[in-house]
């Protein structure tokens, strides 16, 4: 088995590292370059850059400045956010990106899942779902990162991450909405029924407050990585601390 | 001279460049079979499918170009499975047949997801250049849905639901199914290694 990857996603918004709380009112954290490398010195596993607003701005992350974290960088990049053409996440692959990870623009056109991975490969397609409880059902959810914008969209999660493994993502990352910034630990129930649907890797998001959540949505949801953002960049807990909650429960990681 | 990077076809060869760079190597991204022949040392990464990917390298004349190459040659993830006589991804593809046996499907289950996405412990198994103070417990990291056999040319395995070379070596060719490119000080170690190897 791998190690039980840590993600640290660092949400940029003009160029600067923001947190939200439940996705709105943002705050404003620091330079993705330097907090890239500073997890990466950490023990992060893996950095996503998602550029929050970019899907609903209608644009993609910007080449050059991805080059740059990616120059410096010595773990695997995820560019997260915009990216709506076969071109635009062939050229996030070629400006250092190792995989792309797309959300309302599959959505919108499932089909550009099937483009990127027939060229790129599986591997580099990452689908990213926003995902809340509406009346019962888990339902997803569309350009979540700005707040006048965002919509529900007819599709229940779990049919949609098995759509979106048919048309030929590698990974699905799955973010809880109703957990995303509170701290109150990962919705296990919610990643536990995808996990039970899926073959390719499923990673947790959302809800991430202390080091036993880390453990806990492992233990429980059988998930292959998690990804926290908002504790990472406050300093309230460190990659290295979760790592070694992790590894006193038994569970492997790489430190 | 210096260091060419094969170009297959779309996909992310920038984090190799960027690698190189960090190690002060002089390298070169190029499909010019030409270039590749005066190379003073080749990296095949391979990204996509691996008979896009055999193809390419049979169109450019890279593939004949590697087949006479006497210089040291690393092929990373696809890269590797394109040293073997054949891969069962796809409808199949004919490899460049330096190693043999052929590149098979790793066994997904409920319990393994595929692709093996993520890092993994080294157990090395024999003395190599290429990995020259790596020990046996190093992770690395791996994105991959095929893997290699183990044979004679194996220098490391790894394993996901099955046992697989992680590296190996014959003569001047070498491989890594993981990406040194990604894998932190443990694959700069490897790619430092891989520059510091004679090319006489």
């Amino acid at each position: 088995m791998p190690s039980k990857r840590i993600i640290a996603c660092l949400d940029v918004r003009d160029g600067r590292v923001v947190k939200g709380v439940r996705f709105a009112g943002h705050v404003d954290l620091g330079d993705p370059g330097e907090l890239a490398t500073r997890y990466r010195d950490d023990g992060a596993d893996e950095v996503v850059i998602y550029d929050i607003t970019a899907s609903a701005e209608r644009r993609t992350i910007n080449y050059q400045w991805l080059a740059g974290v990616a120059r410096v960088l010595d773990v695997p990049l995820t560019v997260a956010g915009g990216i709506r053409t076969l071109e635009q996440a062939l050229a996030c692959l070629e400006h250092g990106a190792d995989k792309v990870s797309i959300n309302s623009p599959a959505l919108e056109r499932p089909e550009l899942i099937t483009e990127i991975a027939n060229v790129a490969g599986s591997q580099c397609v990452v689908v990213g779902v926003d995902s809340r409880r509406v009346d019962g059902v888990w339902s997803t959810f569309q350009y979540t990162g700005v707040e006048s914008a965002m919509r529900k969209t007819p599709r229940p999660m779990l049919d949609w991450i098995v759509e979106a493994q048919e048309r030929g993502a590698g990974e699905i990352v799955l973010n809880c909405m109703d957990q995303d910034g509170v701290r109150e630990g990962y919705d296990v129930a919610q990643l536990k029924a995808a996990r039970e649907k899926l073959r390719i890797p499923l990673v947790a998001s959302g809800g991430a407050g202390a080091p036993s959540h880390f453990v806990q949505v492992f233990a429980e949801a059988d998930v292959s990585a998690a990804l926290a953002a908002g504790i990472f960049h406050s300093g309230a807990v460190s990659v290295r601390e979760v790592k070694a909650a992790l590894r006193a429960a038994g569970l492997e990681v790489r430190l | 001279m210096g260091v060419a990077v094969v170009k297959l076809g779309s996909g992310n060869t920038a984090s190799i460049m960027f690698a190189l760079e960090r190690l002060g190597a002089r390298a070169v991204l190029t499909d010019d079979a030409a270039r590749v022949a005066d190379a003073e040392r080749v990296i095949l990464p391979g990204v996509g499918a691996a008979a896009t990917a055999a193809r390419s390298l049979e169109t450019s004349g890279i593939g004949e170009v590697l087949r006479n190459f006497q210089r040291p040659v690393l092929g990373i993830c696809l890269g590797q499975q394109l040293l073997y006589e054949r891969s069962d991804e796809g409808d199949g593809a004919r490899g460049l047949s330096f190693l043999n046996g052929t590149v098979t499907a790793l066994r997904a289950t409920p319990a393994l997801p595929s692709p093996h996405m993520g890092w993994s412990r080294l157990n090395v198994s024999r003395e190599s250049a290429l990995l020259d103070g790596v020990r046996s417990g190093d992770y690395v990291y791996f994105v991959h849905s095929f893997a290699c056999p183990v044979a004679g040319e194996t220098i490391a395995t790894a394993s996901y639901g099955e046992t697989f070379s992680a590296a190996v070596e014959r003569g001047n060719v070498y491989g890594c199914q993981f990406h040194p490119e990604r894998s932190s000080e443990v694959g700069a170690r490897i790619l430092k290694n891989f520059l510091a190897i004679s090319c006489s």
